[in-house]
């Protein structure tokens, strides 16, 4: 019996140790070590010093032009050392795509680990490509939307330090450095929504960002606690099995140190292969993601089996830790409960919507869920709250989406409504069909927002979409990249997001046993299904609403002028539109902030401008007039995400028409096969747990998905097509209560305010009473006895010390009266006395002897 | 009754150093209190004299010191007189009770 062990010992150590090591989840990782990593990060952050520190210096005397230079290089820097890791990557074996860079021990607390190091496998890679691709086209942008603002520098210095974040969470090899980078973004978050703070409208968003983000990042460290506490100490349990190993293992491998000595569970000398050192599994409580994915997937450690049966206070603690950094990523990625800082969040400029709140920060919470994917797919049952979160928040967004008339609004709702589908994604196991959402999403939902930004941008600071429509004559640039845009998030298959979302929509479908029940899998597809239509008609909506029909934001603009306004389009319209016109225009508009108040309720907030209170009236864009083109910054910038949009349909090509097409490439989405390794300890898993509905299906759901964006793109167009049918008026009268609930965003703002502000602000307003009545008074009791003590005590030294003393003293005087009579001068005095003290001495002498 | 010893000679010094005490001290003349100085001096002297007489060294100290002492008396005479006439100058008088002036 014992020999049978041995033997089977000996074998899994072959399998593991050697170099076709095709065990299923690759456990241990292999890993790279490369010592370049770092730059990566540390170009934004280098920007961000540069520009911080010297940025308004720079842009008083060299001008703005050098500010921008600095913050696009340093993007651009950090996009070509994330493409050269990327070319490491794709040259490595699939097994070993793990590249590691240490460079410091941040702290060592006990079992806590903390290191300053970078690791790159398939899934970050992919993050950090988005972020510094992306992040570098909207740096680019920013050029021209921001280049009337006094704070440019202080925008590209925040914009910077976002990416540095951004890279720190995607980066970081550890939980610790993933919070930082997580608790960074939050923060330049916050500054950015917050940009034009003297609007206090927009310093109310940011506040209300940042605090929404912290009760999730109370959630976030409270799971990563509650996950290293579990992970502590569970091979003692397992010693007998360590021991057993440990005795195979010394006798195969002249330098085995045992686990006493090195913590390890199994380690080979890393001079044997110094370029991918097979180390072990690192036993007993840790943070680094690589380590805890090796304690899960590996079966000796017994860690999951040990997970798995843990309770705590009663509930299981994969649950409980899977829900705490659940609400993390809610927080992060806007859901259901926690999604109501996201369309305020617009306040922000523009490239901020495009960068931070659509295309990197607000995928944090589906990237962590698609980074612990070993974790939270032990659970079906976290699984199930992750994916049904994910649905309804798709389906309640949606429908808010539909009645929006600001159009970086509506932008915001579908926002929260795609981040829905990219957790119904990872929720169903489907985690790298959240992740190709992700990267989708990061293409046309920042072609979508900065398509907006230079519409609104062209209308002089309009968002409201009732104010702006025929655009398309002149936007034309804008018009296109939008529209594909469009098309692209409605769901039709000549653009990524058909891909992306079709195989998401799939895979709930089929998901079977990833949740708890095989037919809520079934429920979140017709729910997604539904979203689908939904994203669909208000996309379009706001497209039609947008380029299409007559411009009506000079007549809203100044009702007054009707003839001026008619004069400007018909000039537009001839195809002589220029400088000169406008300024004609401008000749007319004697004031160049109209008064709009009266015309319209909701232009209250807008008509002042919000988007850019210190905006001159200059150059090209001034105020009034009619819509202009943007710069071509701004304009190359969207022409380079739609053909993104269109290039990344290769990644996630439809596997059954590959099938059908017999191409072997296509068989397996490229991405999919890319993210592989990353997802590798869970595919088994989901795989064996999928209801697996078969091909009939899967081509069923398409032509179903298919069906509905165009239903929602043909109501869309009869709505809303050049403004000509009364239908949305109509309905919404028929409805009166229902589209005030849907447009006042089912209240649920005015609930939060009824409800968690209103409480939270009692309970302040009680501890402030508690404060002034308790607290205080018992300093001023306190303070009431110590004067009292100190007045006995004052008394005490008036009288008592200063009495010893004085009578002292007085004593001494006295003394000094009676005693310098002594003192005569006279020398027969002395005589006298010299002679009296000799006799008394000579009776002395006598008396004595 | 033979000759005198030693104790003779120490009376004889005893009494000319009660006397010049006594002298010092009752007087207030500045040129008696110097009177009475010399008397002690010389109560002094009789005592080296008589001590060499008894005790004989071959250093012959006590004479030598005698000598010391009257060349010393003579200067501290010149010196005191000199100062009594100083203050009989100032004072028109030269009783030491009036020479008060330091005093206070």
């Amino acid at each position: 019996m014992d020999v049978l062990f041995h033997v089977k010992d000996l074998v899994l150590l072959a399998a593991e140790g050697g170099e076709a090591a095709s065990h299923a989840a690759g456990v241990p990782q292999k890993i790279v070590e490369v010592g370049y990593l770092w730059l990566i990060p540390f170009f934004p952050l280098l920007g961000f010093a540069i520009n911080a520190a010297f940025g308004h210096l720079i842009q008083r005397r060299f001008g703005k032009k050098y500010v921008s230079y600095i913050a696009v290089g340093a993007m651009a820097l950090a996009f070509l050392v994330a493409v050269a890791a990327w070319i490491q990557m794709i040259g490595l074996p699939a097994s070993e795509r793990y590249l590691v860079n240490f460079l410091w021990n941040l702290f060592t607390a006990g079992d806590v680990q903390a290191n300053l190091s970078f690791a790159l496998d398939p899934l970050s890679m992919m993050m950090v490509l988005i972020i510094t691709f992306v992040g570098s086209l909207i740096h680019i942008y920013s050029i021209g939307y921001m280049a009337d603002d006094p704070a440019y520098w202080r925008f590209f210095c925040y914009l910077n330090l976002f990416v540095f974040s951004m890279l720190l969470l995607v980066m970081g090899d550890n939980l610790v450095l993933m919070f930082f980078g997580w608790e960074g973004v939050g923060l330049c978050s916050y500054l950015l929504i917050g940009f034009w703070y003297e609007d206090i409208e927009k310093a109310k968003a940011a506040v209300k960002a940042f605090v929404t983000n912290r009760v999730g990042d109370f959630g976030f460290v409270l799971g990563m606690f509650l996950l290293f506490w579990a992970l502590g100490g569970s091979w003692v349990q397992k010693k007998n099995v360590v021991a057993k190993h440990e005795r195979v293992w010394s006798q195969v491998d002249p330098n085995y140190k045992p686990v006493a000595q090195t913590g390890t569970f199994y380690e080979r000398d890393p001079a044997l292969s110094p370029q991918s050192s097979h180390r072990g599994i690192r036993i007993g409580p840790s943070l680094t993601f690589r380590e805890i994915r090796d304690q899960l997937s590996s079966e000796e450690t017994g860690m999951k089996e040990r997970l798995l049966g843990m309770n705590f206070f009663g509930i299981p603690l994969l649950i409980l830790a899977g829900i705490l950094l659940f609400v993390g990523a809610t927080a992060k990625s806007a859901q259901i409960p926690l999604y109501v800082w996201l369309p305020d969040a617009m306040a922000g400029p523009t490239p901020v919507s495009a960068l931070i709140h659509a295309a990197t920060m607000v995928t944090a919470g589906v990237y962590m869920v698609a980074r612990l994917n070993f974790l939270f797919a032990l659970s079906p049952a976290v699984m199930t709250v992750i994916a049904m979160t994910g649905a309804i928040t798709a389906m309640f967004a949606a429908s808010i989406g539909f009645v929006q008339n600001d159009i970086k609004k509506v932008l915001a709702y579908s926002t929260v409504s795609q981040l829905g589908f990219m957790f119904i994604g990872v929720g169903v196991g489907a985690f790298w069909a959240g992740a190709y959402h992700l990267l989708t999403h990061a293409f046309f939902k920042a072609c979508l927002f900065l398509g907006s930004g230079s519409v609104i941008l062209g209308c002089h600071h309009e968002q409201d979409m009732r104010k702006m429509g025929g655009l398309k004559r002149f936007m034309p640039l804008t018009e296109k990249t939008y529209l594909y845009a469009c098309i692209a998030i409605s769901g039709f298959p000549i653009a990524n997001a058909f891909f992306s979302k079709d195989e998401i929509l799939w895979r709930a479908f089929d998901s079977g046993h990833n949740l708890l029940d095989p037919s809520l899998g079934k429920l979140i597809w017709f729910i997604g299904w539904l979203t689908a239509c939904g994203t669909s008609f208000y996309m379009w909506r706001s497209y039609y609403m947008t380029f299409t029909g007559e411009y009506r934001g000079a007549a809203g603009h100044r009702p007054s002028h009707g003839a001026l306004a008619t004069h400007s389009v018909g000039a537009a319209h001839a195809g002589t539109f220029n400088h000169d016109v406008l300024m004609s225009a401008t000749v007319f508009d004697d004031d160049p902030h109209p008064d709009s108040g009266g015309v319209d309720a909701h232009a209250k907030g807008t008509a002042k401008h919000p988007d850019h209170p210190d905006h001159k009236a200059e150059g090209g864009h001034g105020h009034g007039g009619v819509p202009h083109e943007s710069p071509g910054t701004m304009t190359y910038v969207l022409v380079t995400l739609a053909a993104g949009c269109a290039a990344t349909i290769v990644l996630g090509f439809w596997a059954p028409l590959g099938n059908l097409l017999g191409i072997d490439a296509l068989k397996v989405p490229l991405l999919e096969h890319w993210l592989e390794p990353t997802m590798a300890p869970t595919l088994e898993l989901v795989e064996k747990r999928s209801a697996q509905s078969g091909h009939a299906w899967e081509w069923a759901l398409i032509f179903a998905s298919v069906g509905v964006a165009f239903l929602g793109w043909f109501i869309a167009r009869s709505f809303y097509k050049d403004a000509r049918s009364h239908a949305p008026a109509k309905l919404a009268a028929m409805f009166p209560r229902l589209h005030r609930v849907v447009y006042n965003k089912y209240y649920v703002d005015e609930f939060y305010q009824a409800t968690v502000l209103r409480a939270v602000s009692l309970l302040s307003r009680a501890f402030a009473t508690f404060d002034a009545k308790v607290i205080d008074g018992a300093v001023n009791a306190v303070a009431v006895v110590a004067r009292f003590i100190c007045n006995i005590s004052g008394a005490a030294d008036t009288y008592l010390v200063d009495g010893a003393v004085n009578l002292v003293a007085e004593g001494v005087i006295q003394t000094g009266h009676r005693l310098r009579r002594i003192q005569t001068g006279r020398i027969q005095t002395y005589l006298y006395a010299a002679v009296a003290g000799v006799l008394v001495l000579i009776g002395i002498h006598y008396l004595i002897r | 009754m033979g000759a005198p010893g030693l104790p003779h000679y120490l009376i004889v010094g005893v009494v000319l150093f009660a006397l010049g005490t006594y002298t010092v001290i009752t007087r207030t003349n500045a040129v008696g209190i110097l009177m009475g100085v010399e008397l002690i001096l010389n109560a002094a002297n009789v005592n080296f004299v008589a001590f060499q007489r008894f005790n004989p060294s071959p250093l012959l100290t006590g004479q030598v010191f005698a000598l010391f002492v009257i060349v010393l008396a003579a200067a501290e005479a010149a010196v005191a007189l000199a100062i009594v006439l100083a203050i009989y100058m100032n004072m028109k008088s030269i009783d030491v009770s009036h020479a008060s002036s330091l005093k206070d």
